[in-house]
């Protein structure tokens, strides 16, 4: 149980880990490659300089390297503090405060600065400074450090920092999904260690990521996903174990229909037919690919491998010939591939019988929900996102007329964030309006007969009425009673 | 039946969730001969429940019921309080705020009811570990208990001691420490002690806004950074279908164009008429507080 003692290793950063920088409240997620420029904060450096280093440890950016920050550089400059005036009667906005001009500032900085040592230099040269209450001080410094504190800290990345950081930087490409919302789908779903999850998300990969750290490598995770291929940017941000992606498998959307009604070929009985679909997905994928290769979704997911190129060295057609070949014997090799993973993912999904269902996608979510819902083993889960609220009001009607569902709930949470200071303790100002909408339920057995079980359900005449007045259990017609 | 782990059918020891309705659930120990009484009639453990599945309907004299199986989430809406609970909302946050996550290692005080502590035991079982402190030795045996009842029992160890004056009982072991008692301001160093000497994260659930400020300054004294309170409220949404009645102005002489066919509109309904909505309402009462949440982060000592 105890950890053991001096091993650091597991807390040092390596090549090739996936970090988060983090400044203040702005974080950014990156790989550390040698030699790889990151721009963040409108700084650029490189990373290579914090291999070796343990997490959570904080640089500073020095010509575009990073130099390990002493602890005693990051206490606060509260010994500066001599002097300071009661109220702001006398302190008039005449502009002249200031004693250096812009210029002065753009020197101290060119000339290296570190930011304590520029921030001091305000606070000296400002004729107003010292009449300013103990508190006006402290919230002039604070500022002061925000912009010009040129320090980086490097953290290891979890659920709770990605979910911080897209939420932050780009809410669009996870529909608006606040981190405390996919707080509550991860609870809500019962997401654990050894279950089955099918998740079907658009969300970067990160509603993926966060449900495989919660099952921390052990059971299995199906991911339905639309069009030729998974998003999975936001999973690699996360920086799992290799072993982590043996427990991930991936599914075609457009397949579920066959799944569901057992035409499904997985198994490649019929392999011109399974070649033909693959044939399809292969063209989907392409237009795909290279959206996934926009220089927007660049912007944040360093993650996205950069794909090796072969330099074309020799024009000679017997060079292009055995370039085509092993082109195609490529092409048939990903095929054979795609065909194993579909089967594999088939074999996780045909008991339908799986543990959870997460849902948060750009689409309608009723149909989705409608159709991956068989996929659900009796007494289990499900929790479905929308940023939107009304369709998810459909879905709650439609269940509601269906029936194999109980414990509906619609909702949404609110995050208050305080700012506690002595004296100073107040709500933060603005709060984000917006996280988004959850759908979550529980399914249960449908249908009168109950094949599965070992004795037949005593039925009792006139208790149809009595059940009328079950407010959850209002079924206008069954669903499939599995055949 | 456990848990931290889903399985298919009921057995005896198990203990079920019967589903009455959202806001009336039951949890039973199924017993061989046992009875339930419900609302809905009696439920008899060997003909109705050993053997079947999770999910089943079970008919009773005067309806029927489903029985479910156990999760954290319908345990927290249906155990038996010896203390106030934190609920599923103020958990979900704990829980990602905590990072916790299969294998980690996580001191907890006071145990109170074990709401909290079956939902942070799902989500580090199979291979973590739940340290947690009760003070009150009643409640301290109920909870161990419990525990073993729902089969974590092997990944939990209940103390019972005060956690301001003995700690928790153990040190530099915990990825995350959880406190929720009174004065937490004097718990924050056994928390700092019982993290490991890598760092950890910590979270104190305090009602009152003074705590959080005592609790904050003892998170500062003792070297805790990424200080952080926040404060997670739920939202309800019922869904209703609404009519809404339309107004009866009287004849309108005037022939404005439009107004006339509104007009002829409502006249087919023979008088104003009404329009129907699906619509969500709020209920009348929510919980507008429970408490506030203050993260911190024990950096490396």
């Amino acid at each position: 149980m105890a950890d053991n003692g001096d091993d650091d290793s597991q807390y040092r950063m390596k090549e090739g880990d996936y970090v988060v920088l983090k400044r203040g409240d702005i974080f950014k997620a990156a790989q550390i490659v040698a030699k790889k420029k990151v721009i963040f904060e409108k700084q650029w450096f490189f990373l290579e300089n914090a291999v070796g280093h343990l997490y959570n440890s904080t640089f500073e950016i020095h010509g575009g390297h990073l130099q390990l920050k002493k602890t005693s550089d990051t206490g606060n400059s509260a010994d500066s503090k001599e002097v300071a005036g009661v109220d702001n009667r006398n302190i008039v906005d005449d502009g002249k405060s200031q004693k250096l001009t812009r210029d002065d500032i753009e020197m101290l900085k060119e000339k290296g600065l570190k930011g304590q040592e520029i921030i001091q230099q305000l606070i000296d040269n400002s004729s107003t400074f010292k009449d300013k209450t103990e508190y006006a001080q402290d919230k002039y410094i604070k500022k002061k450090k925000k912009k010009y504190e040129n320090s980086v800290t490097l953290l290891k990345p979890s659920c709770r920092i990605l979910a911080m950081m897209y939420h932050g930087r780009e809410p669009g490409k996870i529909c608006h999904l606040r981190y405390d919302t996919l707080a509550q789908m991860l609870t809500l779903a019962n997401i654990h260690a050894g279950s089955k999850v099918v998740v079907f998300e658009t969300c970067a990969g990160l509603v993926l990521g966060a449900v495989m750290e919660r099952m921390g490598g052990f059971g299995s995770v199906v991911q339905m996903y639309p069009g030729g291929g998974p998003v999975r940017a936001g999973v690699d941000s996360f920086g799992f174990p290799a072993h982590f992606h043996n427990t991930l498998h991936e599914f075609p959307l457009c397949r579920v229909n066959a799944l569901l009604n057992g035409t499904l070929e997985a198994a490649g009985k019929d392999p011109s037919a399974d070649e033909q679909a693959a044939n399809v997905e292969e063209e989907q994928r392409e237009p795909e690919a290279e959206q996934q290769g926009s220089p927007e979704e660049l912007r944040m997911e360093t993650s996205t491998d950069v794909t090796e190129r072969p330099e074309p060295e020799e024009p000679e057609e017997r060079e292009k010939e055995k370039r085509k070949e092993a082109k195609e014997q490529e092409k048939k090799q990903r095929l054979d591939e795609k065909r194993k993973k579909l089967a594999a993912a088939a074999a996780v999904l045909e008991g339908r019988n799986a543990d959870g269902l997460v849902i948060a996608s750009r689409f309608h979510p009723c149909p989705v929900l409608m159709g991956l819902l068989p996929l659900l083993a009796p007494s289990r889960p499900f929790v479905v996102y929308s940023q939107y609220k009304e369709p998810l009001v459909e879905c709650y009607t439609k269940l509601k007329e269906q029936g194999g569902t109980v414990n509906l709930q619609l909702t949404n949470t609110w995050l208050r964030h305080y700012q506690v200071l002595p004296n100073r303790t107040h709500p933060v100002l603005l709060m984000s309006g917006g996280g988004g909408y959850l759908l979550s339920g529980t399914t249960v057995a449908s249908g009168q007969s109950n094949p599965g079980q070992s004795k037949p359900v005593q039925t009792k005449p006139g208790k149809s009425k009595a059940a009328e007045e079950e407010p959850a259990a209002k079924r206008v017609k069954s669903t499939d009673t599995d055949a | 039946m456990s848990f931290a782990e889903y399985s298919e059918c009921i057995a005896e020891g198990d203990v079920a969730i019967i589903y009455l309705s959202h806001d009336a659930m039951m949890p039973v120990k199924v017993q061989k001969g046992a009875q339930t009484q419900t609302r809905y009639g009696v439920i008899r453990h060997s003909q109705d429940l050993i053997g079947h599945k999770y999910g089943s309907k079970v008919s009773c004299s005067k309806g029927w019921v489903h029985v479910l199986h156990p999760t954290p989430e319908l345990w927290t809406v249906s155990l038996p309080h010896r203390t106030q609970i934190l609920y599923t909302t103020d958990i979900s946050m704990i829980t990602m705020m905590l990072e916790l996550k299969p294998g980690a290692i996580v001191c907890e005080s006071g145990t109170g009811s074990g709401s909290l502590s079956h939902a942070i035991i799902r989500s580090i079982a199979p291979s973590g570990h739940l340290h947690t402190v009760e003070f009150h030795q009643q409640r301290a045996l109920k909870v161990q208990e419990e525990f073993n009842e729902h089969r974590v029992g092997h990944m939990v160890t209940v103390r019972n001691q005060d956690v301001c004056k003995d700690g928790f009982g153990v040190s530099g072991v915990a990825d995350a420490v959880f406190l929720d008692i009174p004065s937490p301001w004097d718990a924050v160093g056994h928390a700092k002690n019982a993290l490991k000497r890598q760092g950890g994260r910590a979270c104190s659930f305090s009602p009152c806004i003074e705590q959080v400020q005592r609790t904050c300054a003892a998170f500062s004294d003792h070297g805790f950074s990424e200080l952080c309170t926040v404060e997670i409220l739920l939202q309800v949404h019922d869904v209703r279908t609404v009519s809404l009645p339309l107004p009866d102005f009287g004849p309108n002489p005037d022939l404005n164009q439009d107004q006339n066919q509104d007009q002829n509109l409502n006249q087919n309904q023979s008088g104003p008429g009404a329009v129907t909505i699906k619509t969500t309402t709020a209920p009348r009462e929510i919980p507008g507080h429970t408490g506030f949440l203050t993260f911190a982060t024990k950096p490396r000592t």
